[in-house]
This record gives C-alpha cells, sequence and structure tokens, in this order.
C-alpha cells in the first residue's frame, strides 16, 4: 500500500511587509540648532496614514534610521499634542549613527521606526507636585511631559523644573523658559562651570535639593540625565523621604529593536526597551548599586 | 486495517530501509529534509536524502573543550551527541534579510517576501526540543511576534529522537528535558538495531505513518527502549542542582561575589557558549552599503553579550568588562530567565561546556558561586 503523502503545504512566506524592523519614511521639515553637536530635528511622516496613526506619549522614544548606516533610538522631545503633527528629536551627535543623523539637512529622508517604550506617568501623577530634575542631554525627553504639564497646568500642584547643563552655552531650550515660569512652572538653571555669559547658579543638579523645599508625601520626582546625575540625584529624593515609587528614572541602553526582542538593552530581568526606559526606582533600587549590571 | 490502530500515542516499530521511503514522502510533499552529518570531523546540521547520510557507528566523547568523533562496534545512526550546530539556525537563521533600500532622488524599500523554507527535521533531541520551546517564548510573545520566526516554526515537522548514549557534558535529566522526548513532535524515535521504535505525536506524524510497512511494537520492544532511556538518564556527564535557581543568581548581593572575578581571569569572552547555545537568542542588525552609498542591504544576524560593544552606546559601555559579560549571560540563563519567559534559559545540552575554548564548566561555576555565597 502506498503510504499517503502529506497535504501540499501552502507557500509559506514571512510577511516582511509586518516586519516590525521595518521603518516608515519621514521627511525632516525643519532643523533647530539647540547647543554645540546638538539639534531639533522636525519630522513629517510621508505615509499620510502613518502620520494620522502616529501618537507618542512623553518619555518615549523612536528608532530612527539614517539608511546604509543604522538606527539609533532617540527620545521624543516636541509636544505630543503638535497641532502640525511633526515630531520632534532632539539629536547629541557623539555615535556612528547620530553623526550622520547630524549631516542630514532639512528635505533627507528617515526612517522611523516607533513609538516604544513606557510613558512618563502624567496621569498617575496629577495632583502631585512635581519636581523634574534632569542634566544636559536628559531634558529633551522630559520636554513633552513639560509641554503637557502646561497644557493641563491645573491637573498638577507645584512644579519645580531643576536642570543643569556643562556650561551656560550647553543648556537647552532658554528660549523657552520664559514661557514655563508663565505656565507657573518654577524653571532653575544650574551650570557646572560659570563663565561670563552666565549671572545663574553654579553647581550640580542634586546639589539643588539642598536649597529645596519639597512635601516627601506628595511630591513626585522625573529625572533623565548621565548616570551620575540620575544616582544623586535619587539619593537625595530618598533623603527627603520621597519613597521609592514615586522617583522615575528614565534609562539609557544599546538598542537594536525597541521591542525586547534583541537582547541588548537588558538589565536584570527587564527589558529596558519595553519595560523601559521610564521605570519608577522602586523597580531599580536592587539594581543600582551593581556595578556594571 | 493496520491503520486504525495509530493513535496519538501509539508505538509502532518501522524497519530502517522504511524509513528512507518516509523522508522521501517528506521531501515530496514539500520539506526539506534536514538531519545530523558528519562534516569537518564534527557534526552539522543540513540537508539529507536518507540513513545512509548520517553519521553511522560513530559516538562522541565530550568533555569541557574537547568533542572527539569516536568509532563503536555497533552500526547505529544515533548513537552520538550533537556538535556545535543546533536546529536554532533553521528558525532564527544566523544572517537574515530583512529589506533592502537605494536611492535615486529617493530612498526607496524593497520590501520583496522570500518564500520561507519548510523544514524536516530530522535527529531533535529532548533537550533541543526544550530548545525550541524556550525560544518559542522569546520570538512568539504576546506583545511582540518576529514573522519570520513564526513562519518558519509553524512549517516545521519534527522528527524526533529519544536519546540513549548521553555525552560527558549532558545533563538534560538535571532539567527535565530529556533524555526522553515527552512532546512537541510528530513522530519521535527510539533507535533499535534494524528497526526505529516510531512514537505517534502528531496527526500530521499520524498521516505520514499511515500505510507504511510497520509492525505493533511487542511488550518486549517497548521495555528494551524504555530500559535503554532509564540506563541513558543515569549516565548523565553532569549533574546541576536546581533547587536554589533561579534566586542564587538573581539575588543582588550575589552578583558581587568573588567568584565572577576568578571566572573572569579565564573566559576569553569569545562568545562561543552563546553561539552554540540552542536558546541565545540576542541579535544585531547591519548595514551592507555599495561604495557610493545609495544601495543598502539590512539584515539581522547572531550577535552575543560576550562582545565587548553589545552594550556600547556614546554614553559609555554597560558592560566593559569580561566579568560583567560573563555574569550577564550566566545570571540570564539561570537566573532572570525565569522572571521574563517562566523558565530558566538552559536545557542541559552541555554544548557550552563542550565548546568552550577555556574549558569552562558552566555547572561547576553555578556550585562554585553557591559555596562561596553560602559562607
Amino acid at each position: 500500500m502506498t503510504p499517503t503523502l502529506l497535504p501540499q503545504p501552502a507557500t509559506h512566506t514571512a510577511g516582511h511587509h509586518d516586519t516590525p524592523l521595518t521603518p516608515d519614511w519621514a521627511e525632516i521639515v525643519a532643523i533647530t540648532p539647540e547647543a554645540d553637536g546638538i539639534a531639533t530635528l522636525w519630522l513629517k511622516f510621508t505615509d499620510p496614514q502613518v502620520e494620522q496613526q502616529y501618537h507618542f506619549q512623553p518619555g518615549q522614544f523612536n528608532m530612527l534610521y539614517v539608511p546604509g548606516v543604522g538606527e539609533a533610538a532617540i527620545s521624543m522631545s516636541s509636544d505630543p499634542d503638535d497641532e502640525r503633527r511633526l515630531v520632534g528629536h532632539t539629536v547629541r551627535f557623539v555615535g556612528n549613527v547620530t553623526r550622520a543623523i547630524g549631516r542630514l539637512k532639512i528635505g533627507d529622508q528617515l526612517g522611523v521606526r516607533g513609538p516604544f517604550g513606557t510613558a512618563w506617568p502624567m496621569k498617575t501623577v496629577e495632583g502631585r507636585d512635581l519636581v523634574v530634575a534632569c542634566g544636559g542631554i536628559g531634558l529633551p525627553p522630559l520636554r513633552p511631559a513639560l509641554y503637557h504639564v502646561v497644557r493641563n497646568r491645573e491637573r498638577y500642584g507645584k512644579v519645580t523644573l531643576l536642570y543643569g547643563a556643562r556650561t551656560s552655552k550647553d543648556l537647552l531650550y532658554p528660549g523657552e523658559y520664559e514661557a514655563w515660569r508663565k505656565a507657573d512652572i518654577t524653571v532653575e538653571a544650574t551650570v557646572d562651570r560659570g563663565d561670563e555669559h552666565w549671572d545663574g547658579r553654579v553647581g550640580v543638579v542634586p546639589m539643588w535639593f539642598y536649597n529645596f523645599r519639597l512635601d516627601p508625601r506628595n511630591t513626585i520626582v522625573l529625572t533623565c540625565g548621565p548616570e551620575i546625575m540620575i544616582r544623586f540625584v535619587i539619593y537625595e529624593a530618598l533623603a527627603r523621604r520621597v519613597p521609592t515609587d514615586r522617583i522615575y528614572v528614565s534609562l539609557e541602553r544599546n538598542m537594536k529593536c525597541g521591542q525586547g526582542s534583541c537582547g541588548h538593552c537588558q538589565m536584570g530581568p527587564y527589558f529596558v526597551c519595553k519595560d523601559g526606559p521610564v521605570f519608577p526606582f522602586s523597580a531599580l533600587a536592587k539594581y543600582i548599586n551593581v556595578e556594571e549590571y | 486495517m493496520l491503520d486504525t490502530t495509530l493513535n496519538l500515542g501509539s508505538r509502532v516499530v518501522l524497519p530502517k530501509p522504511e524509513f528512507d521511503l518516509l523522508l522521501a514522502d517528506l521531501r515530496q510533499s514539500g520539506y526539506q529534509t534536514v538531519g545530523p552529518r558528519l562534516q569537518d570531523e564534527s557534526i552539522v546540521y543540513s540537508g539529507i536524502d536518507s540513513l545512509a547520510d548520517l553519521p553511522r557507528g560513530v559516538t562522541t566523547e565530550q568533555a569541557p573543550g574537547k568533542f572527539r568523533l569516536m568509532r563503536t562496534d555497533r552500526e547505529r545512526y544515533f548513537d552520538f551527541i550533537p556538535g556545535a550546530q543546533s536546529w536554532k539556525q533553521f528558525l532564527f537563521p544566523p544572517r537574515l534579510k530583512l529589506f533592502s533600500a537605494s536611492k535615486e532622488k529617493r530612498w526607496e524599500l524593497d520590501r520583496s517576501d522570500d518564500a520561507c523554507p519548510r523544514y524536516a527535521l530530522v535527529g531533535v533531541r529532548g533537550c533541543e526540543l526544550a530548545a525550541i520551546e524556550i525560544q518559542d517564548k522569546a520570538f512568539l510573545r504576546d506583545d511582540f511576534e518576529d514573522p519570520t520566526y513564526r513562519a518558519r516554526r509553524e512549517g516545521l515537522f519534527i522528527i524526533a529522537i529519544n536519546c540513549l548514549q548521553p555525552a560527558g557534558t549532558c545533563f538534560c535529566a538535571s532539567l527535565g528535558t530529556g533524555p526522553r522526548v515527552e512532546r512537541n513532535f510528530d513522530l519521535c524515535l527510539t533507535e533499535l538495531d534494524d528497526a526505529f521504535l516510531v512514537e505517534i505525536g502528531s496527526d500530521l506524524g499520524r498521516s505520514l505513518m499511515a500505510g507504511r510497512n510497520f509492525e505493533l511494537a511487542s511488550a518486549f520492544v517497548q521495555n528494551t527502549a524504555d530500559q535503554a532511556l532509564a540506563r541513558a538518564a543515569g549516565q548523565m556527564g553532569r549533574t546541576l542542582d536546581t533547587s536554589d535557581l533561579p534566586d542564587l543568581l538573581t539575588h543582588s548581593a550575589n552578583l558581587d561575589a568573588r567568584h565572577w572575578d576568578e571566572v573572569a581571569r579565564r573566559c576569553l569572552s569569545c562568545g562561543n557558549c552563546t553561539q552554540v547555545c540552542p536558546t541565545c537568542f540576542c541579535w544585531d542588525v547591519t548595514d551592507t552599503v555599495n561604495l557610493t552609498a545609495t544601495t543598502t542591504v539590512r539584515e539581522r544576524v547572531w550577535d552575543s553579550c560576550f562582545n565587548p560593544y553589545f552594550s556600547y552606546q556614546a554614553g559609555g559601555n554597560t558592560r566593559p568588562t569580561i566579568r560583567s559579560r560573563y555574569r550577564q549571560w550566566l545570571s540570564h540563563k539561570f537566573g532572570t530567565w525565569v522572571q521574563q519567559y517562566g523558565s530558566l534559559g538552559c536545557t542541559g545540552c552541555g554544548r557550552c561546556i563542550t565548546w568552550c575554548p577555556a574549558g569552562i564548566d558552566h555547572v561547576a561555576e553555578i556550585a562554585a558561586l553557591r559555596e562561596e555565597v553560602k559562607e
């Protein structure tokens, strides 16, 4: 007896169209120089349907692709409710991909995948005082949160931005501080090194906490910046008895996918790209002192 | 009719020449039949047409940093323990084209879909099946799915094999993944001298077996196979105590143990363990461009957490030392993997031990770490 043949399999194709690693094209419609080696790129999606559907929350990031070079994970720094539907990324041109981004001009294309990752908990923290503590290129991922506060100012208590940069020339978005102050946000800028252009405060961000009265029962800390700054902001917040689950941290790691698949961004049990980048410190406390983890 | 007696779980005896007909029928049904072959003094997984392509009468001697083929006096096909390759390469290819892009005035993506091959895997061990299950959890999550993996995975026909001759670096019995194959196969073989004892594991497997020239398995044959399997379970080269896992490798105090420094002096950070591991899933993406940078091919390639650039970013390298990279790998496999996917990331296949050029025995390293932190 002849054995029965198996049913002929249908041709299996991997629908690359559905491949989560394929970017959408966007065009650079404007470039705002922000500081030495830092600029904001304003992107408009080429496909109107993608543009319509795309929406991000403060703190999330995109994977930006320079064809032939590669991708970099960059947080959105613009207003999530931007009427022009433009998506802004403030980029420091320091790595392979970001230096290539820095060579692009208005009208050039970038591939975009996203948005990825967790957001600042803007809903959960309504009714609380906010301390936004950031340094250097750590302000851009927090700027969408500030825009959200400005748009919904009545939902939050006292809001303070503590922002530090190396020198006054490195401070990002100085033209916006006035608008934020008008929206009743206390904006305190500090620099590591003073110069003739600066008559403000000199010192690092965590030192600001010394001069700063906060209500530990009602304060939320949102922090992003160099790891050493984050570490000391956390120490200062804890010293003032802010509970660990009310301190939110945005972490930076090498990322290739944005979806918890490539493995690069792992920190302990977390994939920083999908379980973060924004974490409550209570989730990180175990690991903060483990070296090179 | 004999056919009607075939049910899921049925065990029948199929003479070896009949197995070649089965392979031919699989190919005629559109499957690429792949299995173990001798190559470069090792055993690789690649295309096979018949049993004649398999390493007959060969066994392997395996120890930390050691893999040798040896002749046996039995003329069996599956007396060896696999080499460096695992089936991972067929589901999660080492190099996979994602898309190409080209630019005249504007960049355009070419997402042309390549047909996915359909594989019939011949000779999948219990530990290797467990590895596929583990990778399923990584590539087919609720919130993220790799379409290439799914297409390849769903197209698989799996012919498993019960291991009767464990190697010196095997410890599947400690992890409950072998040597007996329990589930997730279409057909499962136990090798006898002139025939295979074949267990039916799926409807697809049943329809492939229907009408073949098999005999029902006598109680004697079944007992013989079961005894051989029980004997194999008792011949594991290594034993891993899993009673305190994953805690031993997730407890943050243990991450600062002195033992990590000690291993780091021996580990070369070459990444062999990750390349031979059937569960390691990390990948990178590369662009290959032409000289004018107007066309590019973007590919997904295997990566390794031992690669010094694995965690590199402009702000600094998260794991710049061998100590931190080895700790990441071991504490992921036997620790944080459980938090991520609900199981250990190890199946006890022993490849990482066999293929470590420094002969690092990870089972022993875990035991040493346990000793140190007990103090």
